[in-house]
């Protein structure tokens, strides 16, 4: 278990602090291009709302078992179709973005920002803006895949140009000297070489993508019934009848898919992409699967794919091998400047700077008590942000820490904690409301709760993945050196936690604010409920309709959501990577 | 006379954007004829691999001409291939593979690779390891591997960048003699060699032509005819008699204080940079002269009585003599009376003769004098390696640093705090 740990802890770090962008950059004006980039999209689409229809009339969401399989195999087909997206996507930016110096002065900071985005934020906007443009059904379709597509991409795509920017430099060269054409190149060097980093981040891409996922599908504000028949509907249906059968059975299959997903085509991945990693000497424990490992040994099934996927790899090299030109003898193409690419920025620039005026001038439109509102809001969602990271530290750290030094209790503790982490807690927002709206300040109390579910077990992993890489010797020492039990988590058991938590809280952080979206402001039972925060101001706004307030309260989330990132933790991460970095 | 195959007319290559340009290279001439073995040899930093990856086409000089065959080079030299110091195999490939992508890529038909691949991995001694993925052998059987690659598709010139030196001492020297007897026996279907080195005997052993290289900037100070016959052995006396000369010719002869010290960052002259040496080791190399005879020592002698490689050796002669503990002629060094005195002192007197000492270097001097001006007497660490950059080469810029830094703690000169990155003037350092 310690080193897949290890790599999924190195996964978290990559996605939030790329090696594009090493921590001590500062901000440049590629961050504030992509800023303004990302204002005047958020832009166009709130105009693009103005044009949607008053009331939506969701779905009829039916209870019965024989649509719960249908609901799931809509929800998983709504996920691999995002996920397809994404990964086209990836490989086409990060290609761009690593090769093209020029684009990628601008293109690395727009992925830097977006992806410290809460992504949930655009949720209403993206519902919208599809919603007057295409026939209901399709747009919910399209903005629930579009919202999945803008939760998986960004680490993937962060990853693929990270090793691409980090081949040893000798490997290149080989393939140079030894005249690869791209195709060529593509399929020996660059893909094997990213195949790990992309396969973890995949992970957690779906991981989070079922978040938003549940979130698109449970998703309706005043009249508008943006619900998709989905796993995710008929939970908060069966919550809003209050069946508890039905919530039971529509858990249970989420779990299952969840879960067999994660058998049959995570672990098999990992098992078999173990061959890609660069260190060339053996030894240290593999990530195993049984299924693939079962796979492996068949003697019928495993040769015929073999076979199938060898006539596939050739016919790709045929067909793509002709269309692409061998990169030879023109490497050095520096210091040309383009005709199209010049022509393309200062319309691009045109077009943003008429876009930025535009989004100013509807914020001037706006009355001062909305600002009031917002800044309240987000001073509330803070708050809330605060405390549900905060209850986290609090259990996770003892627990993480006894599961990362005892090999007995992790044995058994383990699974458990991933089937627990594996649900989204989207999904169980309706039952949470189920149980807690009947409280004095229920809402309040499911908000927290809810942010607390999506966010603490990144935090455990992290601290069992801290706690079990403290050497063994530094142990022996403190027990040598008879520190009291206070002593010795002051002096060896914190420090050496601190990076792990501290990259644990920003992840958990991150998620806490998107989480406000949903948490804020519900319709339960026929009756709407909201408690102070930007969440509830975003959701309001996309209710009645006033689109000048929609567009202020999503671009101050991101905004605050984007400083916070690189005046709070962004610091602390430096500190914990260069002070307490246990080599 | 024989065929000329690559030459390098005027080549200088640097690195860095416009302002903080650095001379890797400089005004280079290099000629390889076919049927030669040539040797690169020099410290680490002197270009030598700037000028191998110029010579395959990887990399064009930013000044002067790479001809190959008369024609000026285009990109990538298709006559050229490379072994590489870390073997550049892909670790997800297995042997035979590794070879056979090497032909493919030139348009081989996929049987004909195969075939081709296992006579050449035949011909290295890797028979049987075909199916084996790299990360299965041992270094000495990877480079075979890369070896094999390199040779598998018949390059006229093939180069090898340091391809021994990740190497074991018993792997490097069995696959070092394999190489001579291929290339000896016609065995490879290569024209000529150009190989890069920072070992001494490794060049004598193998070469027949010798290119000694120097740093500050990397340039060609002198060329040697290896006219020992093959095989050659490396206890016989021409033989070491040519290593001995090789080493006088790279480990220079002390200079005036002037001339040796070089001048400071950012002024008009050459900039001697501070060899990358632990205080620790350099107190060994001083207590070993004190205990012979004379206090003197033939340089290639000592690499062999403290086994240390030529390089980091020469690393070390050279902070002696920079510190004037002892001076270097005719490729023997010898202590001063200055180094007997250091190195028979104890710990405190010998802080105050090293810090007497390290005031005289242009870099620490330099150093200093930034810290006395400076608010408070403190500089950011920061501050300090951006106007460092004006006068070193990026890659070099950390190093320099490190060293700085060493050398002035040990003289306490200076004091560093590393989670504030900011660096102090000693309350000593700043009375000079």
């Amino acid at each position: 278990m310690r080193p897949t740990l290890t790599i999924y802890w190195n996964t978290l770090l990559s996605r939030f602090f790329g090696g594009g962008t090493s921590p001590s950059r500062r901000w440049n004006w590629g961050d504030a291009v992509a800023l303004v980039t990302l204002t005047v999209l958020i832009y166009v689409g709130v105009r693009m709302a103005f044009e949607a229809p008053a009331v939506i009339r969701g779905p009829h969401i039916s209870l019965s078992p024989e649509y719960l399989v249908l609901y799931a195999l809509l929800s998983l087909t709504r996920m691999v179709a995002a996920y397809a997206l994404s990964l086209v996507f990836t490989i086409a930016y990060g290609y761009i973005a690593a090769y093209n110096q020029r684009a990628g002065q601008f293109m690395v900071p727009l992925l830097d920002v977006l992806q410290s985005v809460p992504i949930l934020s655009f949720l209403p906007i993206v519902l919208l803006g599809l919603a007057a443009i295409l026939p209901q059904a399709v747009a919910a379709e399209l903005a629930s895949v579009v919202l999945i597509f803008t939760s998986q991409v960004w680490n993937l795509t962060f990853s693929w140009y990270q090793s691409l920017k980090t081949i040893p430099g000798e490997l290149r060269e080989a393939s140079s000297v030894f005249s690869f054409d791209r195709w060529l190149r593509f399929k020996t060097l660059e893909l094997p070489f990213a195949a790990i980093g992309l396969i973890w981040n995949s992970m957690m891409s779906w991981a989070g993508g079922w978040f938003f996922l549940m979130a698109a599908e449970i998703f309706t504000v005043g009249q508008r019934d943006f619900r998709l028949p989905g796993i995710g509907a008929y939970l908060s249906e069966a919550a809003r009848q209050g069946n508890l059968y039905a919530i039971g059975q529509g858990l249970a299959i989420l779990i299952a898919m969840i879960a067999l997903l994660d058998q049959a085509v995570w672990r098999p991945l990992l098992a078999w992409s173990d061959r890609f990693k660069l260190e060339t000497v053996g030894g240290g424990s593999e990530p195993s699967s049984w299924f693939f490992g079962a796979w492996r040994s068949s003697r019928v099934i495993a040769p015929a794919v073999r076979r199938f996927l060898g006539a596939i790899v050739a016919s790709l090299d045929h067909v793509i091998g002709g269309l692409i030109p061998s990169p030879r003898n023109n490497e050095n193409q520096q210091a040309r400047l383009h005709w199209p690419s010049l022509v393309g920025a200062i319309i691009g620039g045109g077009v943003l700077l008429y876009g930025t005026y535009r989004t100013v001038a509807m914020l001037l439109d706006l009355p001062g008590q909305e600002w009031a509102t917002i800044a309240l809001g987000l001073l509330a969602t803070a708050t809330r942000v605060l405390a549900a990271v905060l209850i986290a530290l609090a259990w996770t750290v003892p627990l993480g820490v006894a599961i990362g030094t005892k090999p007995r209790l992790s044995a058994w503790l383990q699974p458990v904690v991933q089937i627990a982490a594996s649900v989204p807690a989207t999904a169980l927002f309706p039952v949470l409301l189920l149980a807690l709206l009947a409280l004095p300040a229920g809402l309040n109390i499911a908000a927290v709760v809810l942010m607390l579910m999506g966010t603490q077990w990144y935090l455990l992993f992290n601290v069992i993945a801290g706690a079990s890489s403290v050497p063994q010797d530094l142990k022996y020492t403190a027990a040598l050196l008879r520190l009291s039990r206070w002593q010795k988590w002051r002096i060896l058991i914190l420090p050496a936690l601190f990076p792990y938590i501290i990259t644990g809280l920003i992840t958990a952080a991150g998620g806490a604010w998107n989480a406000s979206i949903v948490a804020e402001y519900t319709e339960f039972g026929g009756t709407v409920r909201s408690v102070t925060g930007i969440g509830s101001a975003i959701s309001i706004a996309t209710a009645r309709g006033d689109y000048p307030m929609l567009l202020a309260s999503t671009l101050s989330m991101v905004l605050v959501v984007v400083a916070i990132n690189r005046m709070v933790w962004r610091p602390l991460y430096r500190l914990a990577e260069e002070r307490y970095r246990l080599e | 006379m024989s065929d000329l195959l690559v030459e390098l007319a005027g080549v200088s290559q640097y690195y860095g954007a416009r302002q903080h340009q650095f001379l890797a290279v400089q005004n280079v001439n290099l000629k390889i004829y076919d049927g030669e073995f040539v040797a690169l040899l020099g410290p680490s930093g002197c270009g030598k691999s700037t000028l191998l990856r110029i010579v395959a086409g990887l990399m064009p000089p930013s000044e002067g001409q790479a001809l190959y065959r008369g024609q000026p080079l285009l990109g990538v030299n298709p006559q050229a291939t490379i072994v590489f110091q870390s073997f550049a195999l892909f670790p997800w490939l297995t042997i035979l593979e590794n070879v056979e992508v090497a032909l493919r890529a030139r348009g081989t038909p996929d049987k004909l690779a195969k075939t081709r691949s296992l006579d050449v991995l035949d011909k290295v001694g890797l028979d049987g390891f075909e199916t084996a993925y790299p990360r299965e052998l041992s270094g000495g059987m990877r480079q075979k591997v890369g070896f094999a690659r390199a040779i598998a598709v018949s390059p006229e010139l093939l180069c090898l960048d340091e391809p021994f030196s990740a190497l074991d001492v018993l792997s490097a020297e069995a696959l070092r003699s394999q190489l001579i007897e291929l290339w000896t026996g016609g065995g490879l279907p290569t024209k000529a060699i150009l190989m890069v080195t920072h070992n001494i005997e490794e060049a004598v052993y193998v070469a027949d032509r010798i290119v000694i290289m120097e740093k500050e900037p990397g340039r060609i100070v002198a060329e040697l005819k290896v006219e020992l016959r093959r095989p050659r052995f490396r206890k016989g006396t021409a033989f070491l008699e040519t290593v001995d000369r090789v080493y006088a010719t790279m480990a220079g002869q002390t200079q005036p204080e002037n001339v040796e010290l070089g001048s400071a960052p950012g002024q008009e002259g050459r900039l001697r940079l501070l060899p990358e040496v632990s205080i620790n080791n350099l107190e060994g190399l001083l207590e070993h002269l004190l205990k012979l005879p004379n206090h003197r020592e033939d340089i290639f002698r000592l690499a062999d009585e403290l086994k240390l490689d030529s390089d980091h050796l020469l690393r070390l002669t050279e902070a002696a003599e920079l510190l004037g503990f002892a001076t270097i002629a005719q490729g023997d060094i010898t202590l001063t009376s200055l180094g007997e005195t250091f190195t028979e002192a104890g710990v405190t007197a010998r802080k105050e003769i090293f810090a007497l000492r390290v005031r005289r270097l242009p870099v620490i001097q330099w150093l200093v004098d930034k810290l006395r001006s400076a608010d408070r007497q403190q500089l950011a660490w920061n501050k300090i390696r951006a106007e460092l950059a004006h006068a070193v080469l990026a890659e070099e810029v950390e190093n320099q640093m490190d060293v700085a830094v060493d050398w002035g703690r040990y003289a306490e000169l200076l004091a560093y705090d590393d989670t504030k990155e900011m660096l102090y003037l000693e309350p000593v350092g700043a009375t000079i």
